[in-house]
């Protein structure tokens, strides 16, 4: 049932990356419980610029969990309290009235923060360059129904492939490794026949530039696997790794 | 400021079956070492921005590729959920390239080119083996072959997709194909940056300025021809299903430098999307069309049932659509559901808190396939109604209402994909070439990747081939003068120094479009809107607010921008709404109906594209019209009974 509800929210203000940041405390009062929580920034974010204060910057897109775009701690979990959602889909049902939310943007030595909540994560994008695709030119494809696939097969490459690119994963690492977002993008292209020709090649770029960006490595904490909000398995680690570990003996 | 602007087509004659290969045999090429003089600049990172990013610097072409997001993977192709069509007839079914082509221009409501359309469902088959090769995870049957299911307004099974997240993996596939040219040194990204302008020189498109959104700073960026791919307007409604940064501002400041905006009131209203709850919201959630295979669509036979659905006897529902529409059912195409959903809730038999909703129940199929059947076809998506609503939809049935999703209209643009400024190519969702007056559902993600993959790289050869391009540089005044006046804009915007909010601007802009422009329109209401939206633009100018300054991230500065074009962009909307008197596919004119409430076309007069040439005065574009002429199907009265 709809409730309102008031809400106390601990918010990391930080105006450039050169600036300190600082937490800051911010009340709202009388909110739908059907409100998400970025709508609640919304809320928040009118009143301050009625007030003539800075409004709250924070990332966010589709607003349907499957852009990406949005992700920070609420109350330290990336993304927030109810699993398998990215922040867009954190509704404020899911939190108690009267309850302090703190907010910070994801922290990792390879995403530096921007303002507030924004953090830049074009890291990502440089590790998919170094190898995250399969070569084929544009027009030089068979038939599509010429290479068959197994149905479980590409239910496992798909279940990999369904990884957003939000960057939970390292924010939750102790170690700030981005390793279960490059094992989803090894582990989709190396379950498809299409992939295997670039298999060696792939594994060994990618994993090389993670280290280049400053990412931790992986120490099998499983803290991204628990905040991811596509549910990707931690497993897929395990596969990198055979991957990685095969590439090298193929050298 | 009106010209003797001459819309030429340029579609090519002969049977429709082999107009495109001929015409591209005769296109001018232009040979592998003179490619890589040439700097494309590809605006937007969608499907067809990145499918045309990637295919272009596989060619040899030098390309910049801009977007608003932090990443391109981001762009708002990766929301679609259903699927795309393909005419492989991997199924038997009976279907062809002929069959999607006449489904098409059929669902547009006899309002696209032909040879376009003809063309799209050609390249249809061509991109699933691209996208397939690619590596993207494809639904598949237990013998390893693809699978297919139904989409509105077909009678056979075309649709290819991906769980219900169709578009977000075709997008990651042409990400990952542009990312392999960015690895190659043939593409450069340039993410967080918002073009504000198109720098036109000698008659040529030459350049964009864009503002930097991490520094505030504006940069000019020179090259042989600007490719736009950024996507539809459909945010000038505030509430809708497009992501909170799409906007119309980068085809908006092109019209306004001489590009003609085409049909501009072409505007989709999806049926099934998630209905408001309160005033405090910031979007509208699809629920995929897909459902449709699966859930049947019905509301209470009697006004004001307040009665749980599962309490409802089945001989007091109403299931209005098999209803009206035997042959398509819950099928049947967007604007005609919409219209359906619409009409049942004006009577007062909608369903829900705000009565403006209908059911969508499952119930039937989970009882006769079982609910792992469901799970595995649509299980994001009950995932996401649940995460939304608070309420399970394998228990009780979904609640539904129609939201502006999609905008057949865009800037004009012929055969070859060029707008009517030479060098200013426009793709996909941008333009207005293939969908007519209403878009069938899985054929956006067709038309973005036939665009950028298989049409652009055969015709900016032959732009290149047939022009002059003197060299440029930053230097030039042109350059300097777009960013004066974006400068200016930018600082007047900060100046104001008023009492509200663009928030506060943009959902009363939405709520005069929604109530005037939107699912039925009538010349009085959109007189009215027309008055209206003139004076919110006059008091916008006057009155807003915006905090902080131009040289920082400024999301409210951003949205300032986009608001300020959208409210120019609406008063079009309204005025080509109002000079079409007719009904055709998503506008609907209620002057213009048949007794049984069906739209009812007017062919003698307005067969036609409406092109618009900014004039320098909003209330006052000139209307430039493009005869449609149908050689090889007859309009006909499109009934789906």
């Amino acid at each position: 049932m709809t409730k309102k509800m008031t809400l106390h929210l601990r918010i990391w203000r930080q105006p450039n990356p050169h600036t300190p940041g600082r937490f800051v405390t911010y009340t709202i009062r009388d909110v739908s419980s059907d409100m998400s929580l970025l709508e609640l920034l919304d809320v928040l974010n009118e009143e301050l610029i009625k007030k003539g204060e800075p409004p709250v910057e924070f990332d966010s897109d589709c607003r349907e969990g499957i852009c990406g775009t949005c992700g920070f701690l609420v109350n330290g979990v990336a993304h927030g309290p109810k699993r398998g959602r990215t922040a867009c889909q954190q509704y404020l049902r899911d939190f108690k009235d009267g309850e302090t939310i703190t907010l910070e943007p994801f922290r990792a030595k390879a995403f530096p923060v921007i303002k507030d909540l924004v953090v830049d994560r074009s890291a990502l994008d440089r590790i998919m360059a170094a190898g995250g695709y399969i070569s084929v030119n544009t027009g030089s494809a068979p038939d599509a129904n010429s290479i068959p696939i197994p149905k479980e097969i590409a239910e496992q490459a798909f279940d990999a492939a369904a990884c957003i690119g939000c960057g939970a994963c390292v924010a939750a690492c102790p170690n700030a490794s981005a390793s279960l977002f490059v094992s989803a993008k090894i582990a989709h292209l190396a379950l498809l026949p299409q992939g295997q020709p670039e298999r060696i090649r792939r594994v060994l770029r990618m994993v090389e530039q993670m280290d280049k960006e400053g990412f931790g490595d992986c120490s099998n904490h499983g803290e991204c696997e628990a905040v991811c909000p596509k549910n990707i398995s931690i497993k897929h680690i395990a596969i990198m790794r055979r991957e990685y570990l095969r590439a090298l003996w193929s050298l | 400021m009106a010209t003797a602007i001459k819309l030429d087509s340029k579609v090519p004659s002969g049977p429709l079956e082999s107009r495109w290969t001929r015409h591209k045999d005769q296109l001018k090429l232009v040979s592998p070492t003179n490619k890589r003089k040439y700097t494309i600049l590809v605006v937007g990172t969608g499907l067809a921005g990145a499918s045309a990013a990637a295919s272009l610097a596989e060619l040899g072409y030098n390309v910049k590729a801009f977007c608003i997001q932090d990443s391109p993977r981001r762009a708002h192709s990766i929301a679609a959920q259903g699927g795309i069509n393909a005419a492989k007839n991997y199924r038997n079914d009976g279907d062809s390239i002929w069959r999607l082509f006449y489904d098409t221009i059929k669902g547009g409501d006899f309002r696209a080119r032909e040879a376009n359309v003809y063309r799209l469902a050609e390249l249809s088959v061509n991109i699933i083996d691209q996208c397939v090769a690619q590596g993207v995870p494809f639904a598949r049957e237990y013998g390893g072959l693809l699978d297919t299911r139904s989409f509105g307004g077909a009678l056979v099974e075309r649709t290819f997709y991906a769980r219900g997240q169709t578009g977000q993996q075709l997008l990651l596939g042409a990400y990952s194909a542009m990312m392999r040219q960015v690895d190659a040194g043939r593409v450069t990204l340039y993410p967080r940056r918002e073009m504000l302008d198109l720098v036109v020189i000698n008659g040529q498109a030459r350049g964009i300025v864009c503002r930097n959104l991490i520094t505030g700073e504006l940069e000019s960026y020179v090259g042989d021809a600007v490719v736009l791919c950024t996507g539809g307007y459909g945010n000038a409604y505030f509430l809708a299903t497009y992501a909170k940064n799409s906007n119309a501002t980068a085809i908006w400041r092109c019209h306004k430098r001489g590009a003609l905006f085409a049909n501009p009131c072409f505007t989709q209203i999806h049926p099934t999307c998630i209905p408001v709850t309160g005033d405090y919201q910031s979007k509208l959630t699809l629920m995929s069309e897909s459902l449709r295979n699966d859930g049947r669509v019905w509301v209470p036979k009697k006004k004001g049932d307040t009665r749980p659905p599962n309490e409802i006897p089945e001989d007091e529902r109403d299931y209005f659509l098999e209803r009206k529409y035997p042959t398509y059912g819950n099928l049947a195409p967007r604007d005609i559901a919409s219209r359906a959903v619409k009409a049942v809730c004006d009577e007062g038999r909608g369903v829900g808190a705000t009565g403006r909703a209908v059911y969508l129940d499952f119930s039937d199929t989970i009882r006769e396939k079982g609910i792992e059947y469901i799970k595995e076809k649509y299980g994001n998506l009950f995932e996401m109604y649940q995460h939304i609503t608070g309420e399970d939809p394998y228990k009780v049935p979904m609640r539904i209402y129609p939201a502006v999703h999609y905008t057949m209209g865009g800037l004009w643009v012929d055969y070859n994909l060029m707008s009517t400024i030479p060098g200013l190519f426009v793709l996909g969702e941008a333009n207005f070439s293939d969908h007519g007056a209403n878009r069938l559902g899985a054929s956006a993600l067709m038309q973005g990747l036939a665009d950028g993959y298989f049409i652009i790289p055969y015709t900016i050869g032959d732009y290149f081939a047939n022009t002059t391009l003197p060299k440029v540089s930053p230097e030039h005044s042109a350059f300097k003068e777009s960013l004066a006046d974006v400068h200016r804009f930018l600082t007047k915007l900060l100046s104001i120094k008023g009492n509200k909010t663009v928030l506060e601007f943009h959902r009363e802009l939405g709520m005069i479009l929604w109530d005037y422009v939107g699912m039925a329109r009538n010349a009085q209401g959109l007189q009215i809107a027309i008055e209206k939206i003139r004076k919110l633009r006059e008091e916008f100018w006057n009155n807003l607010k915006v905090p902080g300054d131009n040289n920082m991230l400024n999301k409210n500065l951003e949205m300032a921008g986009r608001v300020a074009d959208f409210l120019e962009l609406a008063e079009l909307m309204a005025i080509d709404a109002l000079h079409r008197e007719e009904s055709c596919g998503a506008h609907f004119r209620e002057e213009y109906q048949t007794p049984d409430g069906e739209a009812l076309r007017n062919d003698e007069q307005f067969c036609y594209v409406a092109a618009w040439e900014y004039t320098g005065d909003l209330g006052k574009p000139e209307l430039h019209k493009e005869p449609l002429v149908f050689e090889f199907v007859t309009p006909t009265v499109r009934s789906y009974k």
